[in-house]
């Protein structure tokens, strides 16, 4: 049954573009699945290791500025992109390195202030970053000599990444890896008992998330072909967070459902109304206080109990590290 | 007058602020346990309830005090209404505030446009003042004496009054301080409406000097947030000291290095995470 939905939804994923009317929506799909690679690396911190990042625009924006610096200094593609994905992977060692000095509310506030460190840097450093006006760089990259430029294959070079990250995501959540960095999440001191290093486990997983991260802030700079401090605002942290509570933290297909909901919310608000920054925060505020486990779970167990009869609905509380459970 | 004066001064004025805005906000995080990301949005939206107000003919000090009430009663209802709800999730808590914000932010954008408002300085307070034989702008000497004012009467609060017996004791162990019998639950509201009250009439003060504009919330957060992370959440004397740690590298960090200013104010943060997690006056770690 669940792999039936899985094979079919995927499938659906793959042909987008044959279904989808009109480029228009063939380019939100792809912000959709990037999205989704982003959440999916926020998932990594919030759901399973239990906490949760609001700096995370910066390692984002850290991987598209570092391409747009290198590709606008006349490098190829290749080099690029291995270059921002390197330099982020620096980037979260050096976030995980000061943000694991604190647990829960600690890890919060560090990572809104490393978050806002890289935006004063994107926004004020003139000279490295262009302040404001942000960097463009000229034209998608042609990987074995398909271009990427038109939205359709933009879109299918998109699925091909993000199916690679859920793929990873599958493997690392069932690993013995996967395992123990739910561990440090519900147990850190009996993990430390057992013997298992947990600092270095959260390490580890800070930097799997944020080298997720960085390959969809690639993707970002590739989609928009531009980059600017937008993308560093607390807003994009928070959007992201909101993708993966939404969706629901510390499941596998959460964090892509809730880059859907929020895309398309954002797209189809954005046409009627000014407000989105106000609908975004509604939302926020509304599914923290009325379903804090998040979209798929609340509906998986809508499902359940259509099929089985009512049960009480369990309490669950957001991924959240609770003071008892803290080394 | 020499230029490292006016920038010393000028940081003594920004330190001043920052203490009003941030020692609400360490209070809160101290007893409550939650980094409070409204608290940007109670100063920016007490500027603007001050420039409505000034413009329907209040004048200065009372816009400020007014406008400081209006937030807290604002403050007063986020915290019984949605705060209360999701007693004991922190995490909860924190998104709540962080989504509480955006809307606050396009709710400002919404009502005074996205144009700065500029509060006029209240008259007598216009001008220079010699002391010392040099010429001190006089409403950024007055913010400095209104801060230590306020540094004065938070002390005398907290350390001579019952009100602060019991807020201190619930900082130190809110478990063992309702086991005493002290109500916890309305401490909270009382300290979130007064941490309300001082970053709204921080905003009010701030106007003549910053103005008001969107993404104002968005800049003093994250001010607030070093100050705390630096002088350890929950001690008055770490906000003052954090305060004008935070004033004195940004003004001057802006005049020296006016690229990475940014990058040097987080610096001494980051020292402090790393050789001190607790912060310089803390008691428990953030």
């Amino acid at each position: 049954m669940k792999r039936a939905v899985l094979a079919v939804s995927l499938t659906a994923l793959a042909t987008v573009p044959l279904w989808v009317p009109g480029t228009f929506y063939v380019n939100i799909a792809s912000q959709i699945l990037l999205y989704s690679i982003f959440a999916l690396g926020v998932n990594v911190l919030a759901g399973y290791a239990g906490l949760v990042s609001l700096g995370h625009a910066g390692l984002f924006s850290i991987a598209a500025y570092t391409g747009a610096k290198v590709l606008s200094a006349g490098h190829g593609h290749l080099a690029g992109d291995a270059a921002a994905l390197a330099v982020t992977l620096l980037a979260a060692a050096v976030f995980a390195a000061l943000a694991l000095r604190g647990t829960g509310l600690g890890f919060v506030m560090i990572t809104v202030a490393l978050g806002q460190i890289v935006w004063g840097v994107a926004y004020r450093w003139i000279s490295l970053t262009n302040g404001d006006n942000g960097i463009s760089i000229s034209g998608r990259p042609s990987p074995f000599g398909l271009s990427l430029a038109a939205p359709r294959s933009f879109y299918w070079a998109t699925f091909l990444v993000f199916l690679l990250a859920l793929a990873s995501m599958s493997v690392f959540v069932h690993s013995p890896l996967g395992a123990a960095v739910r561990g440090t999440r519900d147990q850190p001191r009996r993990m430390t008992a057992l013997g298992y290093h947990v600092w270095m486990i959260r390490f580890v997983a800070f930097l799997f998330s944020g080298l997720w991260t960085g390959a969809a802030g690639l993707l970002y700079l590739y989609y928009h072909q531009f980059v600017s401090p937008q993308a560093v605002a607390l807003t994009a942290s928070a959007e992201a967070l909101l993708m993966v509570i939404a969706g629901g933290t510390a499941t596998l297909l959460g964090p892509v459902v809730g880059a859907g909901l929020v895309v398309v919310v954002k797209n189809v608000a954005s046409a009627y109304i000014e407000r989105w920054n106000f609908v975004l925060g509604a939302i926020f505020v509304l599914i923290v206080v009325f379903m804090p486990d998040g979209l798929v779970p609340g509906l998986a167990r809508l499902a359940r109990r259509a099929t089985a009869g009512w049960r009480p609905p369990a309490a669950v509380a957001v991924a959240a590290p609770r003071e008892g459970t803290r080394p | 007058m020499s230029l490292w004066l006016l920038l010393a001064v000028n940081s003594i004025t920004l330190g001043g602020l920052l203490f009003l805005l941030s020692a609400g906000f360490s209070l809160i995080f101290g007893l409550m346990k939650i980094p409070n990301l409204t608290h940007g949005s109670f100063f920016m939206l007490g500027a603007y309830l001050a420039t409505s107000l000034i413009a329907r003919g209040f004048d200065f000090w009372t816009a400020a005090i007014l406008a400081g009430l209006g937030v807290a009663v604002f403050g007063g209802i986020v915290e019984r209404l949605v705060l209360r709800r999701l007693a004991g999730a922190e995490l909860a808590q924190v998104l709540v505030t962080l989504g509480l914000s955006f809307m606050v932010a396009d709710v400002c954008l919404m009502v005074w446009t996205g144009d700065p408002i500029r509060i006029d300085t209240p008259p007598g307070l216009r001008g220079t003042t010699a002391v010392m034989g040099f010429a001190f702008p006089t409403y950024r000497l007055a913010i400095s004496v209104i801060a230590v004012v306020f540094a004065a009467g938070l002390w005398l609060l907290l350390d001579r009054t019952r009100l602060g017996a019991m807020i201190r004791a619930g900082v130190d162990d809110p478990a063992m301080a309702r086991v005493a019998g002290i109500r916890v639950s309305r401490l909270f509201t009382v300290v979130f409406c007064l941490g309300a009250w001082l970053a709204g009439f921080a905003g009010v003060m701030g106007g003549p000097i910053l103005s008001v504009y969107p993404g104002l919330d968005g800049e003093m957060l994250p001010l607030a947030l070093v100050v705390v992370i630096l002088g350890g959440s929950g001690s008055l004397v770490g906000s003052l000291v954090g305060s004008f740690i935070v004033g004195f590298l940004y003004n001057f960090g802006q005049a020296m290095f006016p690229e990475v200013a940014y990058v040097v104010l987080f610096l001494p943060m980051l020292i402090v995470l790393v050789v001190r997690p607790q912060g310089l006056f803390g008691r428990q770690p953030a």
